[in-house]
């Protein structure tokens, strides 16, 4: 018998992480979509929810800090059959990863892109992260908006989600991996460990959830709300647009076709000699 | 007999068009062509100028002495005159202000105007070294049907008849033999390998001088079913090839020096993952952007060293575009038997020379991707990194079969590839990675040996050295005062040392030859032997190595 269910294993995290949460919330997710572990990728870089994929029993790839893009686009690429998750966090998506972030959205692979926002490094313990708020930890940059960035950058999928909220969580986390193209969900979780600022009860305060008459498909509405910001912060989809993904673009890859599965035609290759004659 | 002839002017004016059109109608006749490329980063202006040595015998490489300039500007001439026989030729506008007795001042441009086309000036000079040559001109339609529409190639080839009336016959050549060459580059032969060899997800970032192999590619990528992707970064470049690899398929990145600068951290992610990956380092000088559009040799202890920590890699050199080819299909097998990065390492004098040679045998061919046979079974769960003998773990296809999944991680792993900071997995985890660098060692390839078997004067080299240094072997030889010998290595990290060992006991003095300021390939000998070499002969100018500077510097060395 294979296994049909996804287990999770005893984590490093800290006791009260938002992690925790977050963790089960995607293992809900990808059952209830009823995929099998071996038909999932989960891929991190480096920090302490990069080491999600470690927790989880899918195919895994722990990269390196603020490459947990390149991997991941690549093996959906090159085998559509793989529901592939990035799951991983703020400082390895937005700071180190900034350059993969931008252009993975204009690539626009078919993978789903969990963020850990908590707005500080734990692993390295208690630095200011690209989403740090001014004046947190000693911060004097102003904070990236990751989500207001994405969707002025072209993603068709953009969502905001607390860790607080594990309903609420799974099922944008569902949407987010059937939705075909890049989508991003920035999760907010306190660190219990560093962030005494940002805490369980600083987003409990502060975050509601998107009202159900909201037009995700207008970009300009999403855009002003993906700028609430301070005392009220929503949470849920934020936009929406059907796209048309890399691999749909590409004769060779489009619909049910997998590159994995595909032979060289060597007599093909052959023929290329013609070009020199 | 051979000729060697120079094209020159400033970019934009079509001097590589030209170039190409006379190479591939020489080749077209049967003669042999060996062509260097000398070029400016730049889009306009400034002097570029390729060199088309061209014979009956097999030309190895190019040569410093020139017997016909076709010049496009008057720089061309005030820059390679020096370089002229006196009995050479040179060609050029009526217009152009300079006095020589070997010029030909040709109306030029007058002609390629009446023939309906001002650009088409150097076709009517093809023409003119056509007819000097006394070269029929078979096939002209058609190699000029390969560059341009029907309409422009109509002009060019009446342009070639013009220019053939402009003079008359001069030398004395017979080819004539039939041709069944390929007439190719360093790159292109690295291109077509690497689909030789299936790989079928290309990323990279564009850099000179490797960003010809990517070119070809993706102009081959819908027909070959091949990705090839330009990323953002080098690093995305490499970490893409990487998660590719890891998907299973095979999967390639090119870059220069800069570039595998920035991808350091992915080889050694290779190196750590176990993740096959074969990189082409097309090398230019340096450091940082140095010199952007030439040649040397200066990235070798870079590259068999690159990267925190110690992990098995190999590194080829590439020697010439034959070798390009096969070394390159090779690569693919033994990084995706070990398990590890495999470097090809080139450089720009390599990448850009065209050669002519014998069209690539692909029932050579044997692609072999060792991608385990494990099947499911609940008293033997899968394990990415087991510990074996050879040190080799079996490899999976992830998503391929049901109730498996793959894990692997940067951070030291157990054998199920889950984080450890055990101090015993540790050490079994580097030893069971480095086992493979043993195993490795069997498959080396040893060096060539050119030369005279009883050789007091063993000269050592790498890489694309060895056509301007087996030319220099042979003429050194020539002389009988002194008995030459050369060893040329393609695999060089690991180095294999047993060729080297038996020829350097016999001489009585070894000089390396190399396109460095350092020696790095004697130091590499030094370390891995204990062998000195008595003295260097390096070039660092930027400039390829020709067979006569090796000749010039050896006839000093008393």
């Amino acid at each position: 018998m294979c296994d049909l269910k996804f287990n999770i294993s005893e984590t490093a995290w800290c006791p009260g992480c938002g992690d925790h949460n977050i963790l089960e919330s995607l293992k809900n997710a990808l059952e209830s979509l009823g995929k099998k572990p071996h038909e999932v990728l989960v891929v991190g870089g480096i920090g302490q929810a990069a080491k999600t994929p470690q927790y989880i029993s899918a195919n895994g790839f722990c990269g390196l800090h603020g490459r947990s893009l390149p991997p991941a686009v690549a093996a959906k690429i090159v085998n559509s059959n793989l529901t592939v998750v990035v799951d991983t966090g703020d400082g390895d998506s937005y700071g180190e990863g900034g350059n993969h972030f931008i252009h993975n959205i204009r690539r626009n692979v078919d993978i789903t892109h969990f963020v850990h926002n908590n707005q500080i490094y734990g692993l390295t313990k208690g630095q200011v992260s690209p989403t740090t708020d001014i004046q947190v930890a000693g911060a004097i940059h102003e904070p990236l908006n990751p989500v207001l960035l994405a969707i002025t950058m072209g993603a068709g999928f953009v969502a905001r989600a607390f860790s607080g909220d594990k309903e609420h969580l799974t099922a944008i986390m569902i949407e987010a991996i059937k939705y075909k193209g890049y989508a991003l969900v920035d999760i907010l979780q306190p660190c219990v460990s560093f962030n005494k600022v940002n805490t369980h009860q600083w987003y409990s305060n502060r975050v509601y959830k998107i009202e159900e008459t909201y037009d995700a498909t207008n970009k300009l509405k999403a855009m002003e709300k993906a700028m609430e910001w301070g005392e009220r912060i929503p949470i849920g989809i934020l936009y929406k647009e059907v796209k048309k993904t890399f691999n749909d673009k590409i004769d060779f890859l489009k619909g049910n076709q997998v590159l994995v599965e595909k032979e060289t035609d060597i007599n093909k290759i052959k023929g290329y000699l013609k070009d020199f004659e | 007999m051979n000729y060697n002839i120079l094209i020159g002017g400033a970019a934009g004016q079509g001097v590589e068009t030209v170039s190409a059109i006379f190479e591939r109608i020489i080749k077209r006749q049967g003669f042999e062509v060996f062509t260097i490329k000398d070029y400016m980063s730049r889009v306009r202006g400034g002097h570029n100028f390729l060199q088309i040595r061209f014979g009956i015998d097999k030309i190895y490489s190019h040569i410093d002495e020139i017997d016909g300039i076709i010049a496009m500007n008057v720089e061309t001439i005030e820059n390679h005159i020096d370089r002229l026989n006196s009995d050479g030729f040179i060609i050029c506008d009526d217009e152009i202000d300079y006095t020589d007795t070997r010029i030909l001042k040709l109306p030029l441009k007058q002609c390629a105007k009446d023939c309906g086309n001002i650009k088409a000036f150097g076709s009517v000079a093809i023409g003119s070294v056509l007819e000097l040559f006394g070269i029929s001109e078979t096939g002209i339609e058609k190699v000029f049907g390969e560059f341009f529409n029907e309409e422009i190639a109509f002009q060019n080839i009446k342009a070639v008849e013009s220019g053939r009336k402009l003079v008359s016959k001069k030398i004395d050549t017979s080819s004539n033999s039939e041709d069944n060459n390929i007439l190719i580059n360093g790159n292109e032969a690295v291109a077509l390998g690497t689909l030789a060899a299936g790989c079928k997800f290309y990323s990279a970032y564009p850099m000179t001088p490797s960003t010809s192999i990517m070119n070809y590619l993706a102009a081959k990528m819908n027909d070959a079913e091949i990705v090839v992707e330009q990323a953002e970064d080098e690093i995305a470049a490499i970490i893409m090839a990487i998660g590719a690899s890891y998907a299973g398929v095979r999967a390639m990145t090119g870059t220069s020096g800069g570039g595998f600068s920035l991808m350091v951290e992915g080889l050694g992610l290779s190196g750590m993952l176990e993740v096959p990956l074969v990189i082409a380092e097309v090398q230019r000088p340096g450091p940082t952007t140095g010199l952007p559009t030439r040649t040397e040799q200066s990235d070798l202890k870079f590259v068999i060293s690159a990267s925190q920590g110690e992990f098995p890699r190999m590194v080829i050199a590439l020697r010439n575009p034959e070798d390009a080819f096969y070394q390159t299909v090779r690569a693919f097998n033994i990084a995706d038997k070990y398990q590890i990065p495999v470097i090809l390492l080139s450089d720009q004098f390599l990448a850009d020379s065209t050669t002519t040679i014998k069209p690539f045998d692909f029932d050579r061919i044997m692609n072999e991707n060792f991608i385990s046979g494990y099947e499911y079974s609940e008293d033997k769960p899968y394990k990415r990194y087991e510990i074996t003998e050879s040190g080799i773990s079996p490899r999976l296809i992830p998503g391929k079969n049901p109730g498996v999944t793959v894990l692997v991680d940067s951070d030291e792993h157990d054998e199920t590839g889950h984080i450890t900071e055990s101090a015993s997995v540790r050490k079994d985890m580097t030893l069971k990675r480095m086992r493979k660098l043993e195993l490795l060692k069997n498959e080396l390839q040893e060096p060539l040996f050119i030369g005279d078997e009883d050789c007091e004067i063993l000269l050592l080299a790498w890489g694309s050295i060895l056509g301007p240094i087996t030319e220099a072997v042979e003429k050194l030889n020539k002389n009988k005062n002194k008995k030459y010998g050369t060893i040329v290595f393609g695999d060089i990290w690991p180095l294999p040392t047993k060729l080297l060992l038996e020829k350097a006991k016999k001489s009585k003095k070894l000089i390396n030859v190399e396109q460095n300021a350092t020696g790095q390939l004697a130091s590499i000998v030094s370390e891995v032997t204990g062998i000195l070499c008595h003295s260097s002969i390096l070039k660092y100018d930027g400039r390829p190595m020709s067979s006569e500077y090796i000749y010039k510097e050896l006839r000093r060395d008393k």
